[in-house]
């Protein structure tokens, strides 16, 4: 098999510097091009505008009676709604900050001290805790206990023990009515 | 191998696995003709096309459903909510038909300049096992959004095969995986219309490695003697390759942008209605020369054949054409002959479309009568009887010199 | 060379413009101007809101719009208070809830237009034994898309001497000149909020025009985005063309 000739190697001078220009202008706008051709199929792998749509819920909060706890879906992840005794909310505003791994106060938590509002998914590596259910356990501070590592929470949701490194997250929601809100 | 490098850690790798040094000398040091038409870009163009719609139909299958209940729909919230949806799935949609146009003309340049011959009887015959992975391919894609045409397009190709004596009905029913096309049809053309186009690339690679190992045709016909003959890959090709490219885009984008659904059928936005056949059920245009071959013979099974057998016909090609002389250009009466069955093969791409009444019948007999001359009489028996080829120039680099 | 170059992309051109279908013994249409037609063109916002409305008031009796949401509607100009006002005046079925009960509510900006029947055979029934048809994509799914449409609209007229027309229509445009619907628009069938006169071939191009909003409702931001990828493509091209020649000239 015979190698090709390259006449171009031998040429030098004057047409050097206007065809390295070519060249150069040539890479470049087809990276350019690619990019730009690759970019809305990485960007169509994001929430669609369905997706979007769905992304804020309203709950109903009047049949929770205190001491009571329901689990509502948001944006596909479950919801822990608590409506928490006069106990729960002293316990959980009276630990001292220097107790927590990471601290928050309660009050930084909730709109109204008797409703917690957490997304019940363990921030170590996303399990659901268990505490919701009467009967199953709320591990060490009378929270929430997840099965999957051992992270203990606490009556705010607070992480006190385990692996986990941060608080169960409050979604963003507002009280439309006493005794609604919108979550999202 | 001309590779060299200082680098210790790729002349490790080199030493183990020698995969620069085979880039390299693929895409950057391989001899081409020097005297290569833009005919030559249409090789290039047909593998941009298989990888563009690898990758969208990748991004397209992350977000659609192939359920009977749900395909339709997920098409069009691919069209409505999906980000950049609709360009995605409008790119997919019209690839599928500039891939064609870009292999079709492969495929004619390749009849023109005798590329199927000796010794390109592989590479062509390759070249064909591609063309025919495409159809399937192109078809079952065609079926997935679930519309009315992909139902009775379905249901018509299908029902192809149950013209197989004895066993026809059989095969069809497992085709169908139950007693009409349905939900497991769906299932599985959507699964095999995602492994079929790796099979395609690795045909590719095949088609790639057999060109390699006997160079590229040129218009002459005539074999590379030497360095004068040639260029490297890199920079001429590739750069020629990259403006071939941006040519073929531009007349993309023009439909993509403009008229995105003006190779496609206004019927496949009604959702699939078993109980209801459209009033014209047509294939998508590309294979329309094939689809008037097939109504031409009044027969189902001698139709199903004369379908196949035009494909088949392109297998046993370099044996057929009996000429030791490739390029048209020094065949004068070939030449003649090339056009009338380019003009043929569009004229029934033009009754394929038509609906089989009336002179359309006997027009697509003729014509489909014409295309198995061509093949069958014309090239084997009469061209070597009537023709007198035109003397060859000595070499490419001479040829070169005195245009 | 040059004319094989040229005659091959020109067949192969010319082969992918022959229709892939055929338009049968319709009557040609009439040829109307659109504001979407057009490398550049854009739906128009006000007849966009007039078509909804005839939609609205008209078409939704019979026809459901499966595929568009209320939310869809900010592509008209409605803003989110003006959505919910529209979505609130609609309800929707929902559930089951905590006793197992599907339920009735009031429909909200996510929820897709309820359909006018609760399944085909329902609507078939309802309408003489043929199911009017999603209008979603109609301005697709017939050939002369939104065109077709507003000839529809305006298309009845008296059948000619001697042809039996039974319960149905007769419409100039519509295949076969025998239709099941009904003439659904009549002279001030609507009033518009704007003071456009409600004539029927102001209503009929309106809501042709909502249709082909509905049917492809993406369709601004593809010109958009063409004419951007157009320009490049030109730049680029012309760039791969000067470096071609600058490589090849030296080359004999």
């Amino acid at each position: 098999m015979a190698d090709g000739a390259n006449p171009e190697s031998s040429a030098q001078g004057s047409g050097e510097t206007r065809r390295e220009f070519l060249y150069l202008t040539a890479g470049a706008m087809t990276v350019v091009g690619a990019a730009g051709a690759i970019w809305p199929m990485i960007d169509s792998m994001n929430p669609s505008a369905d997706v979007l749509a769905l992304s804020s819920t309203e709950v109903d909060l009047s049949p929770i009676e205190e001491g009571q706890s329901v689990t509502i879906t948001w944006r596909g992840k479950p919801v822990f709604i608590r409506r928490r005794g006069a106990e729960e909310i002293a316990i959980a505003e009276e630990t001292p900050l220097a107790d927590l791994p990471d601290p928050q106060t309660d009050d930084d938590r909730v709109e109204k001290p008797e409703w917690l509002i957490l997304v019940g998914v363990c921030t170590h590596l996303g399990c659901v805790p268990l505490g919701q259910k009467t009967g199953e356990s709320r591990g060490d501070y009378g929270g929430w206990f997840c099965p999957c590592h051992g992270s203990h929470y606490d009556t705010s949701g607070r992480i006190r023990k385990g692996p986990a490194p941060k608080n169960l997250e409050v979604p963003p929601y507002v009280f439309l009515t006493d005794n609604s809100i919108k979550i999202g | 191998m001309s590779f060299k490098t200082n680098n210790k850690v790729v002349q490790w790798v080199e030493d183990r696995l020698p995969l620069i040094s085979m880039g390299h000398h693929t895409l950057y040091e391989y001899p081409m003709p020097k005297n290569l038409n833009y005919l030559w870009n249409f090789g290039s163009l047909a593998g941009f096309a298989l990888v563009t719609m690898i990758v969208t139909g990748i991004i397209l299958a992350m977000q659609y459903t192939p359920h009977v209940d749900m395909a339709f729909n997920s098409v069009e919230r691919i069209m409505r909510d999906v980000n950049n949806g609709w360009l995605i799935r409008y790119i997919h949609m019209n690839m599928a038909s500039f891939f064609f146009i870009a292999v079709y003309i492969h495929i004619m340049r390749g009849l023109y300049y005798g590329s199927y011959k000796a010794p390109r009887e592989l590479l062509w015959q390759l070249g064909v096992v591609i063309f025919l992975l495409m159809m399937a391919t192109a078809f079952m894609g065609y079926v997935l959004p679930w519309g009315q045409m992909s139902f009775w397009g379905a249901t018509v190709i299908t029902n192809l095969f149950s013209a197989i004596p004895v066993v026809g009905e059989s095969i069809v029913t497992w085709l169908w995986g139950g007693f009409s096309v349905d939900n497991p049809t769906l299932n599985r053309f959507f699964a095999l219309h995602y492994l079929l186009p790796f099979i395609i690339v690795a045909v590719v690679v095949l088609h790639i490695v057999a060109l390699h190992t006997v160079t590229s045709n040129n218009p002459l016909g005539i074999d590379m003697k030497g360095p004068q003959d040639s260029l490297t890959f890199q920079p001429y090709y590739t750069i020629k390759d990259l403006f071939g490219l941006g040519v073929f885009l531009i007349l993309f984008a023009g439909f993509l942008f403009w008229a995105p659904n003006y190779m496609g059928h206004p019927d496949n936005y009604i959702p699939a209605n078993p109980l209801s056949t459209p009033a014209h059920i047509v294939p998508e245009w590309y294979f329309l020369p094939f689809y008037a071959i097939l109504r031409a013979v009044p027969d189902k099974l001698g139709g199903v054949l004369a379908m196949f057998g035009a494909i088949a016909v392109l297998f046993v090609l370099p044996w057929l054409d009996r000429s030791k002389i490739r390029s048209c250009k020094f065949r004068p009466v070939a030449r003649v002959f090339f056009w009338i069955f380019l003009l043929n093969g569009l004229f029934l791409g033009y009754l394929g479309g038509k609906p089989a009444e009336g002179w359309y019948v006997v027009a697509s007999q003729i014509a489909t009568a014409y295309y198995f001359f061509h093949f069958l009489i014309l090239l084997p028996v009469i061209l070597p009887m009537i023709e007198r080829p035109r003397e060859l120039p000595s070499s490419i680099h001479e040829a070169v010199l005195k245009s | 060379m040059k004319k094989i170059l040229s005659g091959l992309f020109a067949a192969a051109l010319g082969f992918a413009t022959v229709p892939a279908y055929s338009a049968g013994d319709a009557v040609p249409l009439p040829k109307y101007e659109w504001s979407f037609d057009g490398v550049f063109g854009t739906y128009d916002k006000a007849s966009l809101q007039r078509g909804f409305q005839v939609y609205k008031e008209v078409c939704s009796a019979c026809h459901s719009l499966d595929l568009i949401a209320f939310r869809n509607l900010a592509d008209l100009g409605y803003n989110v208070d003006e959505i919910k006002a529209i979505a609130s005046e609609y309800t929707v079925e929902d559930g089951p809830n905590d006793e197992g009960e599907m339920f009735e509510r009031n429909a909200i900006a996510s929820d897709y237009f309820p359909s006018p029947f609760p399944n085909e055979k329902a609507a078939a029934a309802s309408n003489g034994g043929k199911a009017p048809p999603d209008l979603s994509l109609m301005a697709k799914a017939r050939v002369g898309g939104p065109s077709f449409v507003r000839a529809l609209l305006t298309g009845y007229e008296d059948a000619p001497e001697g042809f039996e027309t039974g319960d149905l229509s007769y419409n100039k445009y519509f295949p076969g000149h025998l239709i099941a619907m009904a003439p659904p628009l009549s002279e001030d069938s609507v009033e518009y909020g704007d003071g456009t006169a409600a004539t029927v071939d102001q209503m009929a191009a309106d809501v042709s025009h909502f249709m082909m909003w509905a049917a492809e409702p993406k369709l601004e931001a593809r010109k958009n985005t063409g004419v951007k990828v157009m320009i490049f493509l030109i730049i680029f091209t012309l760039v791969m063309y000067a470096a071609k020649r600058k490589v090849f000239a030296k080359v004999h």
